[in-house]
């Protein structure tokens, strides 16, 4: 069919027509080669210009669409659709940016107008080329993958299953809460924190739509949006999880103690443990590194067993339910799933790196989380804020920003820190009547809802703030009254003096981090990381919950840090986003992908390994390699490097390019 | 045998001529060649720059000069010249303004420096290129049992030229180790001495004595080493002047590690420069010479 080619040129307002002359651009528009009609209007993208597209399509028959204006990031899917509703194929519409890459940055108008029609020509001759390629779709797998089951991962998981869809949510754990459980408090309002998040988390223990994999890890993930596989490991419990009531005798048996990682190792644990009170699932599990009876094994001697046989003597019974199962080992699991959330949380900065902070090498210096479990009823000191000694405290001192906010250690503010740190203030004077607090702070960062009222609640009750990043925490003391005391050292930067301020505790307010696996959890699900380290959405502005991967979201610290009401927000916002894509059932996929002639193809594999999103895969029968469509992204690198030719990108032909060159270089 | 170009200092020409001696003899020990730098002048030290910026450059860029004909790393045994020919260094690095002032200046002289010269501290020369596992291997008494405190100064890791970590140093530590001695925790082991202000705060700098005297005794130490020529030279020479003021009794020598060093090398004391001491080490060391 011969091209019968529209030509579009906007003004954006006088974005373009304050520097391009559009008239003089129309004009050489019209003598191109297969130019049925050149125009220019105010805004091509406004309702009138759109119409007028389409206008000129039904009444000239227009075949080709060429519209100069703004980059194919801003408006390229508007004309597309535009052209589509006329019934013209998307893949036939090209666009000239003669904004960004002209009008924008050219001053000379002269020179500007003359780049403009190159652009145009490009575009025209270029378009001239183009033919119209069938748009696939793809059926949506309704199932989720839910990675991570703090409170970002329960939230997702909650919303997508009370629409009736069935989630997978794994958890490394051996018990779902996350970060947030092991907090006493939540800023500003002092809820409970473990009070708020138990409902949730029962609620998801039980839900008929999750299937709860705790004590799990993603191993491999391939497919993609709409089709994902998973394999996933279930780790040894040495417990059939369907026999534990949770009874927790067995533990009472078990002869080993070792330390409590939930409380931070203040507490003790037995081998075989329950991780805390409301754990979901309330289920035992073996720590197979410190049990007995499972090291002894290795070396083919069955020692203890305590917690299954009892003891005999004393009439004790073991485990009634017949829960232990030593014989357990690593199961994997696959699952299908259209959509994948990744919600694996943060790590806490480690303090010991400062040195001058003393953090595992004085007395009485410890971070917010250890400060957490210690102020925490159930915690090891059962809510008691105790010095090492088991005395009393009469002061604390509150170190904001370590590990953040510094060139050395991490750049970013990690959000919550001047909050929570605010809080320990609050805590610790409702617990110990006549404590006196320091909290040192660079700035207070007090941004969110309530935020600010609960700092001048803190500064009107007598929580005393320094303004100064502390240089040092030391035990040398120079005076007699700093003896037996921890002194900070700091310059009080608002009246500009040093300051020693002696204190019986330290709490170091700890950055928030990505996981120290990060970058492996970014290869399983194909993520990209930002220069900070967290994983990266896909814009920082307007997308922020999607990522790279079409059908993988992120969700909470993992992303950046965050405190928890934003983290419930983009885990509503992520399930919202997996669900119109299960809702709408499929997918479309880029029709402008690669494509093997076969009867070319020698081969010889070059393209299998270079495929950045593996959609190569080499028939061994026909000996030739074979592009899977629904994974190609159309990025044409094989096409590039294929020795013999026989990768073609489509709409990115040899011919297209070629044609695009000449026009660029009327 | 490795080769360096060396950087005496003033320092270990004079005041602290202990260290040039004993320094030459380690050097000797581990198959160190250090070739002192044909006609160099003095760094310039803190005060030079204090005054003017650019003379201060000036000089220091000389000895940078010079030291680039030979191709050689240039080490010195002080911290001040470290850290003054340093910051020479890294500030015709960074400002080609001043860098095109220096480089007249050079010029008149016949002189240019192109940047090439990497400006080493002994201690760094010590713990990187030679290591602890070598020296250790060179000892032939070992001083098992001795305490000492690591004290480092303030210019060996601030502002920071990348060999240590500037709040908590560690290389110090490992090179007493290295000798079979026992490095005591020392708190206050990277905090300033009063330095030159001994002679225009003497007060000040002598609380600031007190305290690293009495932190370093606090946590058992025997003796002290210092790699810089200034703290040792107020540590040492300063002591005196320390109990009288504040009626203490303070007793502690305080050593360069190269004399350290020799003496676990069971080198002569002459060569070490340990009569040149004003707190005599004698008694802390008599089991060990």
């Amino acid at each position: 069919m011969e091209p019968k080619i529209g030509v579009y040129i906007c003004h954006c307002g006088s974005n373009i027509a304050g520097t391009v002359d559009v008239e003089q651009v129309t004009e050489f528009a019209k003598g191109l080669n297969g130019v049925a009609i050149a125009s220019n209007y105010k805004y091509m993208c406004s309702d009138p210009g759109q119409l007028m597209i389409k206008e000129d399509i039904e009444r000239l028959g227009l075949n080709r669409v060429v519209v100069a204006s703004c980059s194919p990031q801003m408006h390229e899917l508007t004309f597309r659709r535009v052209c589509e509703d006329a019934g013209l194929n998307r893949y036939l519409f090209q666009m000239a940016n003669i904004r960004e890459h002209c009008s924008w940055i050219t001053e000379d108008p002269r020179k500007a107008t003359e780049k403009a029609k190159a652009l145009v020509s490009a575009a025209v001759r270029r378009v001239f080329y183009q033919e119209p390629l069938e748009i696939k779709e793809v059926p949506v797998n309704s199932n989720t993958l839910i990675v991570g089951g703090g409170i970002a991962g329960i939230q997702a998981a909650l919303e997508i299953a009370d629409s009736a869809h069935k989630v997978y949510l794994v958890e490394r754990e051996p018990s779902i809460g996350g970060h947030m459980i092991q907090l006493d408090k939540t800023f500003p309002t002092l809820d409970c924190s473990a009070c708020i998040l138990t409902p949730k988390m029962a609620v998801a223990g039980s839900h008929p739509y999750i299937e709860l994999m705790s004590y799990s890890e993603v191993e491999e993930v391939s497919g993609y949006v709409g089709n994902f596989k998973v394999k996933i490991r279930k780790k040894a419990r040495y417990i059939d999880e369907e026999k534990c009531t949770g009874c927790g005798a067995c533990r009472e048996l078990c002869p080993i103690s070792v330390s409590n990682e939930f409380d931070l190792g203040m507490g003790k644990r037995k081998a075989i443990y329950i991780p805390f009170a409301q754990a979901v699932p309330n289920k035992a599990v073996i720590d197979s590194q410190n049990c007995t009876h499972l090291q002894k094994l290795k070396e083919g001697k069955d020692v203890c067993r305590l917690c299954q046989k009892g003891i005999e003597k004393k009439g004790v019974l073991g485990c009634e339910a017949g829960a232990i199962d030593f014989g357990q080992v690593d199961k994997f699991v696959e699952v299908e799933v259209g959509n994948v959330i990744v919600a694996t949380g943060y790590d806490t900065f480690d303090p010991s790196l400062i040195y001058q902070y003393g953090y595992g090498r004085l007395d009485n210096v410890i971070t917010g989380l250890e400060f957490e479990r210690m102020i925490n009823a159930s915690g090891p000191t059962e809510g008691k804020v105790l010095l090492k000694d088991g005395s009393e405290l009469k002061s604390v001192g509150i170190i904001h920003c370590v590990g953040s906010r510094d060139m050395k250690y991490h750049e970013y503010c990690s959000r919550v820190c001047c909050m929570y740190s605010m809080k320990f203030g609050q805590l610790v004077r409702e617990h110990v009547p006549g404590v006196e607090v320091y909290e040192f702070y660079i700035d207070i960062r007090s941004f969110g809802k309530g935020f600010e009222e609960f700092y001048n609640r803190m500064l009107q009750e007598g929580t005393i703030f320094i303004r100064g990043r502390p240089g040092e925490v030391t035990n040398v003391a120079e005076t007699p009254e700093e003896k037996g005391k921890l002194i900070v050292q700091c310059e009080d930067t608002l009246i500009g003096r040093q300051r020693r301020i002696p204190v019986d505790m330290v709490i170091l307010s700890t950055a928030l981090e990505p996981r120290s696996d990060a970058e492996q959890v970014a290869r399983v699900f194909s993520l990209s990381r930002s220069p900070d380290g967290f994983f990266l959405e896909r814009h920082p502005k307007l997308d922020p919950v999607a990522t790279m991967t079409d059908g993988v979201f992120v969700v909470g610290c993992c992303q950046g840090p965050k405190d928890i009401p934003d983290t419930v927000a983009q885990a509503s916002a992520a399930a919202a986003r997996a669900l119109a894509i299960i809702s709408k059932g499929k997918m479309e996929i880029e029709a402008a992908t690669a494509m093997i002639d076969e009867e070319v193809c020698s081969g010889c594999k070059t393209c299998n390994s270079l495929c950045p999103y593996s959609a190569i895969s080499f028939d061994e029968e026909k000996k030739v390699s074979q592009i899977n469509e629904a994974l190609c992204k159309g990025c044409g690198v094989c096409a590039a490097a294929c020795p013999s030719g026989a990768i073609t990108s489509k709409h990115f032909t040899t011919q297209q390019i070629m044609a695009e060159i000449e026009g660029i270089l009327i | 045998m490795r080769y360096y170009a060396y950087f005496p200092g003033c320092s270990a020409e004079a005041t602290a001529s202990a260290l040039g001696l004993s320094t030459q003899a380690v050097a000797k020990a581990l198959d160190i060649e250090l070739i002192e730098l044909e006609d160099w002048n003095c760094c310039g030290s803190t005060p030079y720059s204090g005054i003017d910026e650019v003379e201060a450059t000036c000089i220091a860029a000389r000895d940078l000069a010079l030291a680039e004909k030979t191709g050689l790393d240039l080490v010195s045994p002080c911290n001040n010249c470290y850290i003054t020919l340093n910051k020479a260094d890294s500030f015709l690095k960074e400002y080609p303004q001043l860098k095109e002032r220096v480089g007249e200046a050079l010029a008149a002289a016949n002189l240019k420096y192109e940047g090439g010269v990497r400006v080493r501290h002994l201690v760094e020369v010590l713990f990187n290129d030679i290591t602890p596992g070598v020296i250790a291997s060179r000892v032939k008494r070992s001083l098992d049992g001795l305490k000492v405190a690591p004290y480092y100064g303030c210019q060996l890791t601030r502002p920071g030229f990348g060999f240590d970590d500037p709040e908590f140093p560690k290389s110090l530590d490992s090179l007493i180790e290295s000798l079979g001695a026992e490095a005591v925790p020392f708190a206050l082991k990277a905090r300033c001495c009063g330095g030159a202000f001994i002679i225009s705060e003497e007060d000040m700098a002598l609380e600031l004595i007190r305290k690293l005297l009495d932190n370093a005794l606090e946590n058992g130490a025997q003796c002290m080493i210092t790699p810089c020529p200034l703290c040792q030279t107020n540590l040492d020479v300063y002591q005196g002047k320390v109990n009288s003021k504040f009626k203490t009794k303070f007793n502690l020598p305080i050593l360069f590690p190269s004399q350290l060093m020799g003496v676990a090398f069971g080198l002569a004391p002459r060569s070490l420069g340990l009569g040149k001491n004003a707190v005599s080490p004698n008694k802390v060391l008599a089991s060990y010479l």
